[in-house]
């Protein structure tokens, strides 16, 4: 079984070798280094002339990769960091979303690939998970794979099938993990949803129905074999969704598995307010007005900085205890 | 030469009557929103457009580009309609003044920001290997914005065929330039190793003759270009945002790029492709019903 980051890998080179449109733009991206996480290997060896090195300019390689984009180009541009995305908004918002809703005829497909997230203690400007800054704009999606998911195949069908932008996001931690498609413990469903990306279910139990839903993506998925387990053995049962496409979400489908629970935990690391999870839980209340049995709850990392210290950065975070905490408090509810 | 220069005067007479027609249509309350207009800047659209190839080289433009998409389209009606907001505008009207693409045309109203994106053209040209030139206009006003110096080390590094056209209109919407600049604005893209030429931006005839030299350079040897052309905003900002005193503006009047092609054609041509183009302003505006 191959690990999250080897997945990716094996789709960017089989990305490459069957569409020679593609071309990749990042900093420090060529061999032998192959990117600050190693993502791009051994693809510049393979590919000599369609992986740029670029200099250390977020803003002006977006525009750069838009640019090809807009000539029939699919440009996929890794920025090494996803806090530099802040770096790129402009060209993202104000440029690469905007020309296929006010040109005629134009399409721009352009990838932006990144890791998000903490845990390694890289300190506040580093281990952050800014995709919410990004959620909700016109002709902006947004992708990010769980360990449930196989990257390589996403990103090969973002490549062949979206014509406008799409973020695509890796949590930092998920790289080294293995991908769980077949665990015995943990049976697995991937369903593809109403975003045409696919949907990870996940249930701790044979039979019955779930006392709790609990919605995640991307990096969430690391906690969930070890705490779905645990709660089996204390007889909570729990359906786990992890969609990979964040915006737009697949809220049919979630709500529709979140109606057999009728209690609903959403988990994600992005710092607390005007979150992710927010926006599914409003769009929630209004399909399950009535059938739910308590009110939502939602999980999220701590609004600060994230800290370098390792004691002080697993304060802040979003952990495995919260998650767990914010079940047993929706079943406390009569 | 003459002949050129006929050529040369026609497109900007009809640049100009399109922006007065444009202001008084707002006055009117035509339009909405804003507009931008290039008046005493036409030479500066006419010179460097004439010069390229529009089946092969791409032009990315910016606010105040209507001269620039005339000169590259010749598409009155096209932009018109657009202004005014109607569907069969180049964009369907959502776009207006400031967001127009057709063909190898782009603009964007973000200032600075088409220029990565013209670099990022300029890649696709040189990948394409047809010889193919991006050209992309800013104002001296844009030269302030980060993201273009970042474009200029990728140009260069990767000896792109991206010409940068600075219009050095001297005023960047309210403040005039030596209250922006530490700097001379022409010795930035050489630090870059990029060779940038100042020219007088309201001779239309210099514009369109270097432009040729340099295009014909780029396209034998590949590599970045500036163009910097020294010119002035006769008109306002937008509509009637103009603080300036009018001892100033007149003192620049005579060096309208217009009146200076005149100086040079005969007195009966100028009258003729003045009459040509008020004709065919009248006939669009009349297929408009707006007189």
């Amino acid at each position: 079984m191959s690990t999250y980051l080897q997945n990716l890998q094996n789709g960017l080179f089989e990305l490459f070798s069957n569409n020679s449109r593609v071309i990749l733009l990042g900093e420090d991206v060529l061999d032998p280094y192959g990117g600050a996480f190693k993502v791009t290997a051994g693809l510049s060896t393979q590919f000599p002339n369609r992986v740029l090195t670029t200099p250390i300019s977020e803003a002006g390689i977006t525009g750069v990769a838009i640019g090809l984009a807009l000539r029939g180009y699919i440009p996929i541009v890794e920025i090494m960091f996803g806090d530099f995305l802040t770096l790129c908004a402009d060209q993202i918002i104000n440029h690469a979303t905007k020309f296929p809703n006010m040109y005629r005829d134009v399409t721009c497909p352009l990838i932006m690939r990144s890791p998000m997230g903490g845990g390694r203690g890289y300190g506040p400007t580093h281990s952050q998970s800014l995709e919410k800054m990004f959620l909700g704009i016109p002709e902006l999606k947004l992708i990010a794979p769980s360990h449930y998911h196989q990257p390589g195949q996403t990103i090969q069908h973002i490549a062949t099938q979206e014509i406008n932008p799409v973020i695509f996001i890796e949590h930092k931690l998920l790289y080294r993990e293995t991908l769980q498609l077949n665990s015995e413990a943990l049976p697995l469903i991937l369903k593809t949803d109403e975003t045409g990306y696919q949907t990870a279910i996940l249930r701790n139990y044979d039979v019955g129905i779930p006392d709790v839903c609990l919605i995640g993506y991307g990096g969430i998925s690391r906690f969930l074999p070890e705490l779905l387990k645990k709660l089996a053995a204390e007889e909570i049962r729990i359906i786990a969704l992890l969609p990979e496409s964040i915006d737009p979400v697949p809220i049919e489908m979630l709500a529709h598995f979140a109606a057999e629970a009728g209690r609903i935990v959403i988990a994600e690391e992005s710092t607390e307010g005007f979150t992710w999870a927010s926006g599914i839980a409003s769009q929630l209340y209004e399909n399950l007005w009535g059938k739910l049995h308590c009110p939502i709850k939602m999980v999220t990392s701590a609004r600060c900085a994230i800290p370098t210290a390792i004691q002080q950065e697993a304060d802040v975070l979003i952990s495995s205890l919260n998650i767990e905490n914010a079940i047993l408090e929706v079943i406390s509810w009569a | 030469m003459n002949a050129d220069l006929e050529m040369l005067y026609e497109k900007m007479v009809l640049i100009r009557l399109f922006e007065e027609t444009l202001l008084k249509l707002f006055s009117l309350g035509h339009l909405r929103g804003t507009v931008h207009t290039c008046i005493g800047q036409e030479a500066c659209a006419v010179g460097i457009v004439s010069a390229l190839d529009s089946k092969r080289d791409t032009l990315c433009s910016n606010h105040r580009g209507h001269g620039h998409f005339l000169a590259f389209t010749d598409n009155t009606d096209g932009l018109l309609k657009e202004i005014l907001g109607l569907k069969s505008g180049i964009c369907g009207g959502k776009g207006g003044s400031q967001h127009l693409h057709v063909n190898n045309f782009y603009s964007n109203g973000i200032l600075g920001g088409m220029v990565p994106i013209a670099t990022g053209i300029a890649l696709s040209q040189k990948l394409a290997e047809e010889n193919g030139i991006s050209v992309v206009f800013v104002g001296d006003g844009a030269m302030s914005e980060g993201v273009i110096y970042e474009s200029l080390n990728m140009a260069a590094l990767w000896k792109l065929p991206l010409l940068l056209v600075i219009e050095h209109n001297q005023i960047a919407q309210s403040t005039p330039w030596n209250l922006e600049h530490g700097s001379a604005i022409e010795g930035r893209p050489v630090a870059f190793g990029i060779p940038t030429e100042t020219i007088d931006g309201n001779d239309v005839q210099t514009i369109y003759a270097a432009t040729k030299k340099t295009v014909d350079d780029m396209r034998k040897n590949a590599h970045s270009r500036c163009l910097l052309l020294k010119t002035y905003r006769l008109g306002p900002h937008s509509k009637g945002d103009d603080y300036r005193s009018t001892t100033e503006i007149s003192s620049h009047q005579m060096n309208d790029p217009l009146k200076r092609a005149e100086t040079v054609l005969p007195e009966k041509v100028v009258m003729g492709i003045k009459t040509l183009c008020q004709t065919r302003i009248n006939q669009m505006l009349e297929s408009f019903s707006l007189i």
